[in-house]
């Protein structure tokens, strides 16, 4: 399903990712975890695009896209690896201007041009699937955090992306709060949607991922399963970092 | 009450003066002003579209047209059009030449307004959009311009409160707008003082109703405010 080559991406002289390898079969939940600054939120932000890798390659389902000096994506492509992927913020990035419905329509009728009817129809089966039917006509600053970001979830989802990527989703959020959100990622995981989850949560990771990346100034340190990386790991680089963030 | 002469002459100018003053307004101050506005909210929006472009000559143009215009008293233009363009073979009416005046400084402030209004929408809002796969003017119709547009209220009321009371320079370019009028009725009835309050009062008068179109168009679009 994704499938990143030898990727590396810099801002001016600040090398962030220094060659990242990472294959994710099609239904598998991969947690990213790592120090602040090592790269984890850059790796997420250019598998949609959002940054623009300097070099190397990506692909997501049938879209390969490859990367280097004199190679930038058209615009056209761009957008299409971006059709084929949702991005769930850390700090939601909700339309204020449109109802909670309308905010899950608008990728269905502005970019996939389908009619208000069906957007809508299909636009409140995601919310209720993410438990806020009854928030339909509100607005987002009507919602706590928790809800804005389940209505982000299901406006991710709405264009049916191949893979779901997640930066951060709760640590804007209080522990309550977060809760409600991991439960619509779990029960997403367990739906058998394709995630890749930068997060701090431990226990989530332990609990939902398929396989676990530690990342480490720019490359992948480390990758396993939950069992393997965090109960049995002998790397001290990473056991000083899960005592750090350990619930 | 027993009023002398004099009082009674002037209450006799006030309400001679008032209507034709007021129709003066209607029928020029408030069209031209909404023309001009509207003419000038649609370059004014180009001219910031075309500074925050990735393009660098439209960059320098709409920088250009912004410098010159701001730089330069609005009268001088008003002259320079009306006046100065038919030695160079380009003439026009009054009401053209001030249409167009306005227009160009209507466009060269708001584009600034505008400018400031898109770049003051979080980054996040333009990832948000992209994210679900929006081309960059889709981003920027859909979700971008609706935001920038309420926070442009209260500067482009601003805009165009002054832009009513900036159209009394059109006096000046042989228009007969309403102090073009104050002006004619002064001149036969040597009572300025009166005449000149009386047009102030009017300009104030429609500027108050614009004040409150203003609260109430700000009243609703703040439905969808957070913060």
């Amino acid at each position: 399903m994704i499938n990143i080559q030898n990727l590396h991406k810099s801002f001016g002289d600040n090398e962030i990712l220094k060659g990242i390898d990472l294959q994710i079969a099609k239904g598998e939940t991969t947690i990213v975890i790592g120090p602040s600054g090592s790269g984890k939120t850059t790796l997420l932000r250019c598998m949609n695009l959002l940054e623009v890798p300097n070099k190397g390659t990506i692909s997501i389902g049938d879209n390969e896209l490859v990367f280097g000096e004199n190679k930038k994506p058209t615009d056209k492509e761009i957008i299409t690896l971006r059709k084929n992927t949702g991005m769930v913020f850390q700090g939601f990035h909700l339309f204020p201007h449109m109802t909670v419905v309308e905010n899950i329509m608008e990728g269905l009728v502005t970019v996939l041009k389908q009619s208000k009817k069906v957007a809508r129809d299909k636009a409140l089966k995601l919310l209720d699937k993410v438990g806020l039917l009854e928030k339909s006509d509100s607005y987002p600053h009507e919602l706590s955090g928790g809800q804005q970001q389940r209505v982000a979830i299901a406006r991710a989802m709405a264009i049916e992306p191949s893979v779901l990527l997640f930066d951060e989703p709760t640590s804007a959020l209080d522990p309550e709060l977060a809760a409600e959100v991991l439960k619509v990622m779990k029960e997403l995981s367990l739906e058998g949607m394709t995630m890749v989850v930068v997060t701090h949560n431990m226990s989530f990771a332990r609990e939902v991922a398929d396989n676990i990346i530690f990342i480490d100034n720019g490359i992948i340190a480390y990758k396993g399963t939950p069992e393997q990386l965090l109960s049995n790991t002998t790397n001290e680089r990473i056991k000083h970092f899960l005592n750090l963030v350990s619930d | 009450m027993n009023l002398d002469a004099d009082t009674l002459r002037i209450l006799g100018i006030v309400k001679d003066s008032f209507f034709p003053l007021l129709i003066a307004g209607v029928k020029f101050t408030i069209p031209v002003a909404v023309v001009s506005f509207i003419l000038g909210s649609i370059v004014a929006m180009a001219t910031a579209l075309a500074r925050i472009s990735k393009y660098k000559s439209l960059n320098l143009i709409s920088s250009f047209y912004v410098w010159i215009i701001r730089g330069t008293p609005l009268l001088v233009q008003l002259f320079i059009i009306f006046y100065g363009l038919p030695a160079a073979g380009i003439t026009m009416g009054a009401l053209t030449a001030a249409i167009i005046g306005f227009t160009l400084n209507v466009g060269a402030y708001n584009s600034e307004v505008i400018r400031a209004a898109i770049l003051s929408i979080p980054k996040g809002q333009w990832e948000a959009g992209a994210s679900i796969g929006m081309t960059h003017t889709q981003a920027l119709i859909r979700v971008i311009l609706p935001q920038a547009a309420r926070v442009s209220v209260p500067p482009l009321s601003n805009s165009f409160i002054s832009l009513v009371k900036d159209t009394s320079l059109a006096a000046a370019i042989t228009l007969t707008e309403m102090f073009q009028i104050a002006q004619q009725i002064t001149a036969s009835t040597y009572e300025p003082l009166v005449l000149y309050c009386e047009a102030g009062f009017i300009y104030l008068l429609f500027c108050t109703v614009l004040s409150i179109l203003q609260q109430k168009i700000e009243k609703k679009l703040e439905r969808y405010v957070a913060r």
